[in-house]
């Protein structure tokens, strides 16, 4: 087990520099310039001026060099200074980043306590009403924009009903530690998030179901005369669940690249926020820091995840 | 003696063989059985109509264009005395429902062409990977890996948010981001045909490698690809509209289901009637795109056979 994780980590290493020169060069090479941006409409600003302020950003040099640059000093966690907050940047993102992670943990929970029972139910019943309703849900979930769903959750549940807030992760003055408080501003973006997972998760989980309670060693429990419930959930349901691993990687994607559109939507502090607006501002330091950040989370999911599946079937290989 | 055998060939005939059919005739008789599938159809070629005549529309029957504004009636609530308030007006006074069938275009244009661009990429590299293995497969392996390290959605917004492209930009873009899942289907199922008979056949008479990658192996996945197709325009067509809410992608005027809802926080509390019809029909759309990839996948998938 030891040398199969560290031989992952170590094919994760290509992985990540492919990662960084593509969003080195998607930042680099996109039109316009920082500089000119940010001194514009300052008017004792001379052209000597912009070419010092790009030779210390290091935007002077050529492009590989930039990124030969970058790339050592990413190596010792250090992602440069911002150019809007003037403060490391890798610091920064790493100090919200608790916020998405909470984000994603929550919605990751409620997509398998939902989304589970939902299909192994209809798949117990099937044919029945509730089959019928979970299959139109498990394709219907996934049609629903989630920032419209986000947008009118807070129409029916802040505006309308003021039961819930709508905006932010805290009530302004509040203990940061008040975790009901916290809980009622995460309920919303939560579920937005998870919406399409539990549509994901009721879909496979009545399928697996329905093939494993096909199978002979279901028939064959039946025979020796057990209960009903046993055969269920000793037998079946435990054959059923690897696939809540295995689809764990597309979910874990969809997670992480949703939670920039929820977090936007509710006003959530999260790093897809933060770095689409350094996007929209061109602060290069912010952007990178924010993807590649990202992107390791995704790496190391999809490392849990393989670790996860070795350990829940045992006629995976460890090699 | 002859005429004992002849008839009972005649009977097991009767009994056992059925008229051959093709797969896609076989496809389209099960498919006239699946309602499900023919209503999504049917939304579909409606909701496409709708949008192609929204010029009609916006002339004959409502006499408002997307772009007219009316200062003196903002707000208005949804009434049937004038058609163009059908669903309302927005905060300039823009009539919702001429936009909303103008927004049609936008969504299924981008949904559409963006589709086109990521099944021929991941079409022909699947295929080449596939076909050719051992450098160009670990090439593909290596680069296909790295870029669904990276959150789809996630790098779309973020380029969409620096390079602020244009309309046509932005549905190569999304084309360029979207194709790893059908390149690694195309890759495994070629993979699989590339050992069968008739391409070892198709190889020995000579045939070049072109040739047999696209006449001999590419027909045999081609029906799968319609299905992958129709669930691929879905998810472009969501991934479309998060852009346009979020300011960029598809900007005013030019009215876009996603776009119609930027300045959504605006409504909550005065017309929270404007903020339900965009997402509906993005819904609509994209439902009947999902059921119709899961109906052509019961109809076309050798394995389900009814």
């Amino acid at each position: 087990m030891r040398t199969f994780i560290l031989r992952r980590l170590i094919y994760a290493i290509p992985t990540l520099i492919g990662v960084s020169i593509i969003t080195f060069a998607i930042v680099r090479l996109s039109p316009g310039d920082p500089i000119r941006l940010y001194t514009f409409g300052a008017r004792d600003i001379t052209n000597e001026d912009i070419e010092a302020l790009r030779r210390v950003y290091g935007l002077d040099k050529a492009i590989p060099l930039q990124y030969i640059d970058w790339l050592s000093r990413v190596v010792r966690l250090d992602f440069g200074q911002s150019f809007i907050y003037h403060k490391d940047a890798g610091s920064l993102i790493l100090e919200i980043l608790p916020n998405t992670l909470q984000l994603a943990v929550v919605s990751l929970v409620l997509q398998i306590l939902i989304g589970v029972p939902l299909g192994v139910v209809a798949a117990l019943k099937r044919g029945s009403w509730v089959d019928g309703m979970v299959r139109v849900f498990g394709v219907a979930g996934h049609a629903i924009p989630a920032f419209w769903l986000g947008l009118v959750l807070i129409i029916v549940f802040a505006v309308q009903l003021r039961l819930l807030p709508s905006q932010g992760m805290l009530t302004v003055g509040r203990d940061q530690w008040d975790l009901f408080d916290r809980l009622k501003h995460m309920l919303l973006p939560a579920f937005v998030l998870s919406l399409t997972g539990i549509a994901n998760y009721s879909r496979i989980l009545r399928t697996e179901t329905l093939d494993v309670l096909g199978q002979d060693f279901v028939r064959t429990a039946h025979a020796k005369g057990l209960h009903e419930r046993t055969v269920v959930f000793v037998h079946a349901l435990r054959n059923a669940l690897i696939p809540v691993v295995t689809a764990l990687g597309g979910i874990l994607a969809a997670l992480v690249g949703g939670a920039l559109v929820v977090e936007t939507v509710f006003s959530w502090p999260g790093i897809g926020r933060f770095t689409f607006a350094a996007a929209i501002a061109k602060d290069y330091p912010i952007i990178q820091a924010g993807t590649m950040i990202a992107s390791v989370l995704l790496v190391v999911s999809y490392l849990l995840r393989d670790i996860a599946y070795a350990v829940v079937d045992p006629r995976i290989k460890v090699r | 003696m002859a005429t004992t055998t002849a008839t009972l060939r005649g009977t097991v005939a009767d009994t056992l063989v059925r008229p051959s059919r093709s797969l896609w005739s076989n496809a389209w008789w099960k498919l006239r059985h699946d309602r499900l599938t023919i209503a999504a159809f049917c939304m579909l070629a409606l909701l496409v109509a709708l949008s192609l005549a929204a010029d009609l529309f916006a002339d004959n029957v409502f006499n408002y264009s997307f772009s007219r504004q009316d200062l003196l009636h903002t707000y208005e609530k949804p009434t049937f005395s004038n058609l163009a308030y059908l669903l309302g007006t927005d905060e300039i006074g823009r009539s919702q429902v001429v936009r909303l069938l103008y927004g049609g275009r936008v969504s299924l244009g981008v949904g559409f062409v963006a589709a086109l661009v990521n099944l021929t990429i991941g079409v022909t590299v699947g295929l080449a990977a596939g076909y050719f293995r051992g450098l160009v497969d670990d090439v593909f392996t290596l680069f296909v890996t790295t870029l669904n390290s990276i959150p789809t959605l996630f790098l779309l917004l973020i380029i969409a948010a620096i390079w602020q492209p244009g309309p046509f930009t932005l549905t190569v873009v999304i084309g360029a981001l979207f194709w790893t899942g059908i390149s690694l289907f195309t890759r495994g199922q070629t993979f699989a045909l590339r050992e069968r008979e008739f391409v070892v056949a198709a190889k020995t008479i000579g045939a070049r490698d072109r040739r047999i990658m696209f006449r001999h192996i590419l027909p045999n996945i081609l029906p799968l690809i319609f299905v992958l197709a129709a669930i691929d325009i879905g998810a472009i067509i969501l991934a479309e509209s998060a852009l346009s809410f979020l300011g960029l992608g598809i900007l005013p005027p030019t009215p876009s289901w996603g776009n119609m809802l930027t300045g959504a926080t605006q409504y909550f509390v005065r017309a929270p009637f404007l903020v339900y019809p965009p997402g509906v029909m993005i819904f609509l759309t994209v439902l009947s795109l999902y059921l119709i990839g899961d109906g052509l996948r019961d109809a076309l998938d050798p394995r389900i056979r009814g």
